[in-house]
């Protein structure tokens, strides 16, 4: 059986006006959204600037899934 | 519940908010003062529906007296520094060194595995976790308590403490900084 290629990661690669959109914030501000999204809504347009750069940076996304994982370590903590 | 079951389920409840209460109050006697308070108010108290933990309960009422005893903290003009420096802890620890000068991560978030919650089931992994918030600054962690153990809304706490909203976010951002740092470090690197 003969596999067809994967042509996701291709796909995936973010075009330059992607990349150009996700770096209208820096990764130290979109880790300071990250933060002060957990105390309250942020506005619109930063929820916006914060989406299209963890759209294109998987370090900030990283950086998403640790503070989520923080959340429950806490929650545990109480319990 | 009768009154003798909950007298029996307290005690194991006892250096959990004894933890807590220490961890925000930094000082020993008025830790053990407040959950003492806070036993006593629940042995005497029928407030107990059994509908919520009985940690969850506990911690409830302990909320309140370390409100109090943060507040008569503050009233007392000797110990005014309690929170006064708070602007110097914040310049102690400057994450803006996890940054270089544009603004990208040096370094970057390590890989903390595909379940890192498994961790969370795990006695050691908690005790990593009592011995980094123990290494935060101490006014960061008793914000950072506040916020996540106490569950305090944030204008709750910038009343309490007087602070403003602003000064809290940094506080709470370089708390789950240093957190992050500290569970990377001393768990999830060192179980690669």
């Amino acid at each position: 059986m003969t596999e067809t290629p994967d042509p996701a990661p291709a796909a995936r690669r973010p075009t330059t006006l992607k990349r150009a959109l996700g770096h209208i914030i820096s990764c130290k501000d979109a880790s300071r959204l990250v933060s002060k999204g957990e105390e309250g809504p942020l506005s619109p347009w930063q929820r916006l600037v914060l989406r299209l750069h963890l759209s294109v940076c998987a370090a900030c996304s990283r950086f998403e899934r640790q503070m989520a994982f923080l959340r429950t370590a806490m929650q545990r903590y109480r319990q | 519940m009768a009154a003798a079951d909950i007298s029996r389920d307290l005690e194991p409840q006892r250096s959990y908010l004894l933890r807590v209460a220490r961890l925000q109050l930094r000082d020993e006697a008025l830790a053990e003062d407040v959950v003492q308070e806070t036993l006593l108010a629940a042995l005497s108290g029928t407030g107990f529906s059994g509908k919520s933990s009985l940690r969850t309960w506990l911690t409830g009422i302990l909320k309140h007296k370390i409100v109090d005893a943060i507040r008569k903290k503050q009233r007392e003009p000797t110990v005014a520094s309690s929170f006064g420096d708070i602007d110097a802890e914040m310049d102690i620890e400057d994450f803006d060194a996890l940054f270089n000068e544009r603004g990208g991560w040096e370094p970057k978030p390590g890989e903390w595995g595909a379940s890192p919650e498994e961790a969370l089931n795990q006695r050691e992994f908690l005790a990593v976790m009592d011995l980094c918030l123990e290494k935060l600054p101490p006014n960061t962690a008793r914000v950072f308590m506040m916020r996540e153990v106490m569950e305090l809304e944030t204008d709750e706490i910038c009343k309490e403490l007087t602070i403003n909203a602003n000064n809290l976010w940094v506080i709470l951002y370089r708390a789950r900084m240093a957190l992050r740092l500290c569970l990377e470090q001393n768990w999830f690197a060192r179980n690669d």
